[in-house]
């Protein structure tokens, strides 16, 4: 039963990965006739890698375009990119990605994807981002749907350990299955298994043993194993290798796959404070949506990678809630005691910070400029007293969503190595996306390249086969 | 905290609290806004009280798109099985609400047991009278005349729907319900007549039998079931009507009123009922309370075994055969509608009752 096919059956197409790119690769080819397995690590309960936890496709639309408003062009987007990126990109991929992205959306509604308005507290991104029904596991259970309808093979807890390439070549994989390594060759081959944020030693290697502390949000199942192999054999790399993609989320989210509910939107109104009971930085200095990137990095350079975000009752609607419940105090003392803060310092942390506060009008939805005086770091905006009890407090650490390092590709999709290009190795999804995405993340994107690059994977590779 | 690995078997106590845990996940996630009615309700707050999660486990249909749509479902340690949690939450409170309360423990514990034991008794007690030259009547006044009928009957009739009218009163109270306008009305008899929530927010219908693919069968089996037994009450009450007040008897002919409503109704029902429990054969029990399964199917049973005795009855009439199915089909009918308020068959009026209350929180 755990036979890939007959023995010394040659694939057309071996998928490797089980995600978002790998399926809209497998998809694309055995629509073109190509007779396809795919190679999931995960189990069928965990499978879809880290689009199980995606919601929205990031889209350029030259008009209304399904459950998306009004209109968002390539430059709109591309600028949305460089902003993010500090212009760590290739405009060339970039703009293939972002002009293909139109053409996208009706293809994964012809597919079995269904999207949605957006959701509520996220109407910001219904220009930009088509929500899926349901969020990423439904679009993932979508295509292995449609996969199976075509004809595709797909086989979980298939761990592939090796790549055998023979000069130019790609000839088979090694994959671990039910305890046997065993061989499944193909006359072609897409890479699509993600980044490495799940191999937890690797982290620490390239990011430091601070990383030992970081929570991965997505699936453990992504642990480079494939990255790694190819790039022992000589593949080109892109993406800084050192660097993850981080969030400050609740601190009390499991090590992996806590998703989108560990997610903590009340930084705005709180102030945070490390293990010693200091401040380290501007609470106030943008709207969430645009700052909580950068805390993941703020609290990794902490102490334990460790922070408390502290507000008072006045505050304590203002966000989504959390899947856990706050540490709530009558007052600070006790609060201190609670998140076992040194309590002096603690305290006249929030003395200063209270001190410097000034009269003025709050707005929690906009830049209010409610600025302190004379505080170290200053709050910019939504600066309030935390003087109302009960007091609150959520313990933040830094969450991994991806890697950056991965593979090099063309317009094609196509890996190359240092002396050109392979004949028939491509590459689709978070493992290329490096070439794209060098620094930052935009909402939505990781799921653009991947169905981007995943179809034109499939394509390539068909076309190749047949 | 309780370690419980099965939350479809959570115990009747601890439902509340399990959906509570569960809809405090789902309330920080929000991806499956778009299914139903439950997950654009659940925003309103952060923290639920009692008469919330009452609410929302009535307002859920059982669709099964949620559970299918979650990253956080076993063996993920945030275990979630929304379908179970809310399942248990809403047939906790039907027994909870249940007039006379000792009663709706009894039958929320031994459903099939109270079911079989109730048709016997009734099947035995009509043969009893039957015995008696009591009729005398045309058709099958014949073998059971109307005053007998009508004895056995009308307290069969009247004290279900205090029963559940004193049930609705208990939940109107638990979920703050607010006095009732036409408005709410229209609502919810509309998205009560198209199953709204059972069509996948987008028409493409439920994951009831199919796992992660969508399928309408359900809701048409459900549509069927619920159109065939209006159609099959109107066919009495018509007929009541004509007895009384037209003083036009039965037996009726077949292009008469209640013999058209009766017969199209008793199709459908058959229909809609036959292939309500081959769906139930084939959708994973665990998504639901599966403690009450047994009591669910045979509910769904007895309403085919209602509507399938009753053509029978009308395929046989002029023949001996009637002697013999008419006890069948009145003890059934007797059966259904004095267990009304205990049995599945009060999902319809709590569920109605949410979809009421659900359009005045709307608002």
């Amino acid at each position: 039963m755990s036979s890939i096919g007959p023995d010394g059956i040659q694939w057309d197409l071996v998928v490797v990965g089980g995600g978002n790119a790998a399926l809209c690769a497998a998809i694309t080819a055995a629509e073109a006739g190509a007779r396809v397995v795919v190679l999931e690590s995960a189990p069928k309960t965990y499978r879809g890698g880290n689009s199980r936890h995606t919601r929205n496709f990031r889209c350029m639309h030259r008009g209304p375009l399904s459950v998306l408003t009004d209109e968002y062009s390539e430059d709109e987007y591309f600028e949305d990119l460089l902003r993010v990126t500090k212009g760590k990109t290739d405009e060339n991929l970039a703009r293939l990605v972002i002009r293909t992205s139109e053409e996208c959306l009706p293809w994964m509604e012809d597919h079995g994807v269904r999207f949605q308005p957006s959701l509520s507290g996220t109407l910001s991104l219904s220009r930009t981002n088509a929500f899926f029904l349901g969020g990423g596991k439904a679009l993932v259970n979508a295509y292995y749907n449609t996969a199976e309808d075509l004809g595709v093979q797909v086989h979980y807890d298939a761990d592939v350990r090796h790549v055998g390439i023979d000069a130019n070549r790609f000839t088979h994989v090694e994959v671990n299955l039910e305890g046997k390594t065993t061989r499944v060759a193909g006359k072609a081959v897409v890479l699509s298994s993600g980044g490495f944020q799940g191999d937890i030693d690797w982290l620490a290697d390239a990011w430091g043993p601070a990383a030992r502390n970081f929570l991965i949000r997505g699936t453990p199942y992504n642990k480079g194993v494939v990255l790694r192999d190819m790039l022992d054999q000589g593949a080109n790399s892109v993406g800084d290798p050192t660097q993850c993609h981080a969030v400050a989320i609740d601190g009390r989210a499991p090590k992996f796959d806590g998703g989108i509910v560990t997610r903590l939107d009340c930084v705005p109104f709180s102030i945070v404070v490390n293990q010693d009971g200091a401040r380290f930085y501007d609470e106030g200095e943008d709207v969430w949506p645009k700052r909580y990137a950068i805390w993941g990095r703020l609290v990794a350079a902490q102490p334990e990678q460790v922070a408390y975000s502290v507000i008072d009752s006045k505050s304590f609607d203002l966000f989504m809630p959390s899947v856990f419940r706050p540490e709530k105090a009558e007052t600070l003392e006790e609060l201190a005691g609670i998140l076992n803060l040194p309590k002096d310092a603690f305290l006249q942390t929030v003395d200063d910070f209270n001190k410097g506060c000034r009269d003025g009008d709050f707005h929690p939805t906009e830049l209010d400029g409610l600025a302190t005086t004379n505080v170290e770091p200053a709050k910019t905006n939504w600066a309030r007293p935390i003087d109302a009890p009960p007091y609150y407090a959520y313990q933040l650490r830094p969450g991994v969503t991806f890697t950056y390092l991965g593979l090099q590709v063309d317009e094609t999709a196509r890996v190359s190595h240092s002396d050109g290009q392979y004949e028939n190795v491509w590459a689709a999804g978070e493992i290329m996306a490096g070439s794209i995405l060098g620094e930052g993340y935009l909402a939505g994107f990781g799921m653009t390249i991947g169905t981007v690059f995943g179809r034109i994977a499939g394509k390539e590779a068909a076309a190749h086969v047949g | 905290m309780s370690v419980n690995t099965d939350s479809s078997n959570a115990r009747p106590l601890d439902a509340i609290a399990e959906a509570r845990r569960q809809l405090e996940v789902c309330n920080a996630c929000r991806y499956c806004e778009g299914f139903c009615s439950v997950f654009p309700a659940m925003t309103r707050q952060k923290a639920f009280a009692d008469g919330d999660i009452t609410h929302l486990a009535n307002l859920c249909h059982n669709c099964r798109g949620c559970f299918y749509s979650c990253q956080y479902t076993p063996p993920h340690e945030f275990d979630l099985n929304i379908p179970a949690a809310l399942g248990n939450a809403r047939q906790e409170s039907w027994s909870r609400f249940a007039f006379p309360s000792a009663f709706g423990k009894l039958f929320h514990e031994r459903g099939v047991a109270v079911l079989a034991a109730v048709i016997v008794v009734t099947i035995l007690a009509i043969w009893l009278v039957q015995s008696f030259p009591l009729g005398g009547g045309e058709g099958f006044y014949a073998f059971i005349s109307h005053n007998v009928m009508i004895s056995i009957f009308i307290p069969a009739f009247v004290f279900p729907f205090f029963a559940i009218a004193v049930g609705l009163r208990r939940y109107w109270r638990e979920t703050g319900g607010k006095s009732v306008g036409v408005s709410h009305l229209i609502i919810a008899f509309k998205d009560a007549a198209t199953l709204r929530n059972l069509d996948g927010g987008q028409g493409q219908g439920c994951n009831f039998e199919k796992t992660d693919r969508y399928s309408d069968t359900r809701r048409y089996a459900h549509q069927a079931t619920m159109y065939g037994f209006l159609l099959c009450f109107a066919a009495t009450t018509v007929a009541t009507l004509m007895h009384y007040i037209l003083d036009m008897p039965a037996p009726y002919s077949l292009l008469s009123l209640p013999k058209i409503l009766g017969l199209t109704g008793g199709v459908l029902l058959c229909l809609g009922t036959a292939k309500l429990a081959y769906l139930k054969t084939k959708a994973d029990a665990t998504l639901g309370p599966s403690r009450v399964w047994g009591g669910e199917m045979a509910f769904i049973l007895l309403l085919f075994f209602v509507s399938a005795t009753g053509l029978v009855l009308y395929f046989v009439t002029g023949t001996t055969l009637v002697e013999w199915m008419l006890p069948l089909h009145l003890a059934s009918v007797f059966t259904f509608f004095l267990l009304t308020p205990y049995s599945k068959m009060a999902h319809g009026f709590y569920r109605l009752a949410a979809l009421v209350r659900e359009a005045q929180l709307k608002r």
